[in-house]
């Protein structure tokens, strides 16, 4: 080691590991992965999550997974908990969508309507 | 990079390893293996979480879910259930602390945890010890690199007098103060660092070793600088060998990193550490003791001055800091001297962990700002007493410290309240007592440790200390006599003026303090030949409850020694001066009519 940038390169690189050991106050994701939801394809869905809050280093969001929702049909179920705001369902989630999801709603406030549970209803 | 949906933090301190964690992880990692998930979830072992009574300790993260008392068993669930369905396993969610049972219950949400502040601890039951990388990652070696790349040895000890800082091993010496007498003086110059914990019922130290190594490497690097040293030992007692272990790596790993041996950082500061094995003598932790036995020589301390500062280890100027004193040191330098100061009180700052144990339900370790109660340590943190029992005193300070009774619950804790109420703030040790113990008792308890464990090189520790424990052990056994409290006084405050180390010179203090509370306990004993807390064996009372006797008369018949009497038409009784206390009469009684007092 013979430089500070080198110890801020080995910290940058093990952060968002060791970050995730944090109670968190921000957003959270929690995707359904009760059977029904694995069989219907959650897992992939749960770890594009993970993989585009980390690719973002949205430090704040927490992916974390749930049991059965109830609406088994419409699996996977991936519900967003802004502080402060009505949670909003996504229904039939593929992991093509994550990333806009992320964008969108997670980080600019804007929930993607036509993916929602009410949108699924209208059907 | 490697990323993981869920980390599986389990304990690997030495109380959760005792209880089985080893055999845990392993389950988790066969479990995960056999559904897939290795490259989804991180199982890590970590240091302490504190919480050693609901061990051992599982947490898993993002939840942050708590699970406590986990069984090899219990792995397949918590797999199945938390991390491949997401399902919290409500069962082993700990729950102690009488709160409402929450949906997910997480760790800042318990009790034990909430009035907590983690400075020493802050890494403990988060990073994975042997790993560097994760040390780094929660800014670790930064402190080093900001001394290294721009502070002079001047402004580290300045930050280091400024932020208020005092010394955790016991005395609670400004740690600022003795690294500024170190500075100047004779070269070579070493670093200690002591660990060798001897108070009995403290692992403060153990675990911060355990569970964040590279804090106290850092730190000893930092005083290294400092004061210009380039040798540091770390004096570490064998019996901890998880410590002794992670130590091993975490030295290594460092010195693989350049952040240990030689130009670290680029620079010319080069600083190296060793580790010493400890036999575990208690007096090899009084620091002149220590430096004889790291010289390989008998463990004896040696008269003060000159100071450690002036002629230490092998002769050279040397610092010699706790554990946990150091463990504070990375993160006053990062976050500056007004950070640190801002919390405790306004003679002690920053916090101070505990070795909570004894009387209280929640045992383990905790960490609380300077100027925490008592009170909130015993019944908010702790979670009160085991079965409702009253409170009756908490001794700190372990062999050198004293009792706070109940009238100063209130108290804040801090290094000039404790001495003011004749207690110390010692290493960590804090020892809840209530109703049923007797304070006579624990006074000769902690002074047969002390005298076991005198060198005696010094004839008032050698001596006089025995000679006290011969009149406790007389009061406890009901052969007190009038005139014996006053003795104790005058030995005790012969002895502290005269004993040469600070083992001597504090080995009083236990009997000093219970006597000054609970003076009326010894009388009874001594005048009454009466335990008030119906402890001490040889002076309790078998007695016969003449409403519940039937006068059947098979106590009587049962007696070995002939001390009960009766007949049918009186109710037996017992003759306390025959009585050997067997206790095979309460064993015969049908009727549940014997009892002791
Ligand atoms: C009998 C005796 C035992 C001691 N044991 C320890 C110990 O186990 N650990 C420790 O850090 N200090 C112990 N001390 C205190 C040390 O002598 C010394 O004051 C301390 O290591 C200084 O570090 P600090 O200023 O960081 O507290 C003991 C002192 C005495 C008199």
């Amino acid at each position: 080691m013979k430089t500070l940038k080198e110890l801020n390169e080995i910290r940058a690189k093990t952060l968002d590991s060791v970050n995730l050991r944090k109670q968190r106050i921000g957003t959270r994701v929690v995707v359904g992965m009760a059977t029904c939801g694995i069989a219907a394809g959650a897992r992939p869905v749960l770890m594009a999550f993970v993989d585009e809050v980390a690719r973002r280093a949205l430090r704040d969001v927490m992916v974390t997974q749930t049991g059965c929702i109830g609406v088994c049909r419409l699996e996977p179920l991936v519900e967003v908990y802004r502080p402060g705001e009505d949670k909003v369902t996504y229904v039939n989630v593929k992991p093509e969508q994550v990333a806009r999801i992320v964008s969108e709603h997670i980080v600019n406030g804007n929930p993607v309507d036509e993916w929602t549970i009410g949108a699924a209803d209208k059907e | 990079m490697e990323l993981f949906r869920s980390h599986v933090l389990v304990c690997g301190g030495t109380g959760c390893t005792s209880s089985g964690s080893a055999q845990i992880i392993e389950q988790f990692e066969k479990h995960i293996a056999e559904r897939g998930l290795e490259r989804e979830i991180k199982v890590v072992r970590t240091g302490c979480f504190g919480l050693c009574e609901a061990g051992p300790v599982v947490i898993v993260y993002p939840e942050g879910a708590f699970y406590s008392r986990v069984k090899p068993e219990d792995v397949n669930e918590i797999v199945e259930e938390h991390l491949l369905k997401g399902r919290i396993v409500q069962r082993l969610i700990y729950k102690g602390d009488g709160a409402a049972p929450e949906r997910e219950r997480s760790l800042d949400k318990i009790g034990f945890y909430k009035k907590q502040k983690r400075i020493a601890l802050r890494n403990c039951g988060v990073i994975d010890p042997e790993n560097i990388d994760e040390y780094i990652a929660m800014d670790g070696y930064q402190a080093l690199a900001k001394v290294l790349g721009g502070m002079k040895p001047m402004d580290v000890v300045n930050t280091v007098l400024e932020s208020g800082l005092r010394g955790r091993g016991g005395a609670g010496f400004p740690t600022g103060l003795k690294w500024k007498f170190a500075m100047g003086g004779a070269t070579p110059k070493y670093i200690v660092c002591n660990a060798d914990e001897g108070d009995p019922g403290a692992f403060m130290d153990r675990s911060v070793l355990e569970g964040d190594p590279h804090a106290v490497l850092e730190a000893m690097a930092i005083a290294g600088y400092a004061v210009g040293a380039s040798q540091g030992y770390i004096y570490v007692r064998a019996e901890y060998p998880i410590a002794v272990k992670r130590l091993g790596i975490a030295i290594g790993q460092a010195r693989e990193y350049g952040l240990l041996g030689k130009n670290i950082f680029g620079s010319e500061f080069d600083f190296d550490i060793e580790l010493r094995l400890g036999a575990g003598a208690f007096v090899c932790g009084e620091e002149t003791a220590l430096f004889s036995s790291i010289e390989g020589e008998r463990g004896e301390p040696r008269p003060k001055p000159p100071f450690p500062a002036v002629k230490g280890v092998f002769g050279g100027p040397t610092i010699i800091n706790n554990v946990e004193t150091l463990a504070n040191i990375p993160q006053i330098i990062v976050r500056g001297p007004e950070w640190f100061s801002a919390i405790g009180t306004e003679k002690s700052k920053g916090t101070k962990v505990f070795a909570l144990g004894g009387k209280v339900n929640n045992t383990g370790l905790v960490e609380v700002p300077m100027g925490t109660t008592l009170r909130e340590i015993v019944y908010e943190i702790g979670g009160g007493i085991p079965g409702g029992k009253a409170f009756k005193a908490a001794q700190t300070g372990g062999p050198s410290g004293g009792c706070i009774p109940a009238e100063h619950l209130d108290t804040p804790i801090d290094y000039d309240s404790l001495a003011a109420i004749g207690s110390m703030m010692g290493s960590g040790g804090l020892i809840v007592l209530d109703e049923d113990d007797c304070m006579v008792d624990i006074a000769r308890f902690f002074l047969e440790f002390t005298v076991d464990e005198s060198c005696g090189k010094c004839p008032p520790c050698r001596i006089g200390t025995r000679r006290m424990l011969e009149i406790l052990e007389r009061i406890v056994s009901g052969k007190g006599e009038p005139g014996d409290i006053d003795k104790l006084i005058k030995l005790g405050s012969t002895i502290k003026r005269t004993a040469m180390c600070g083992l001597g010179q504090s080995a009083p203090n236990p009997v000093l303090s219970t006597i000054r509370y609970f003076r009326d306990e010894y009388e009874a004993h001594i005048n009454e030949k009466r335990c008030p807390a119906g402890h001490c064996k040889a002076l309790m009372r078998y007695i016969i409850d003449p409403d519940k006797c039937k006068r059947c008369g098979i106590c009587a018949r049962a007696c070995p020694v002939g001390a009960i009497s009766g007949d049918k038409t009186r109710p037996y009784t017992i003759d306390p001066a025959v009585c050997v206390k067997c206790g095979l009469c309460i064993e015969k009684c049908r009727f549940g009519a014997i009892y002791t007092k």
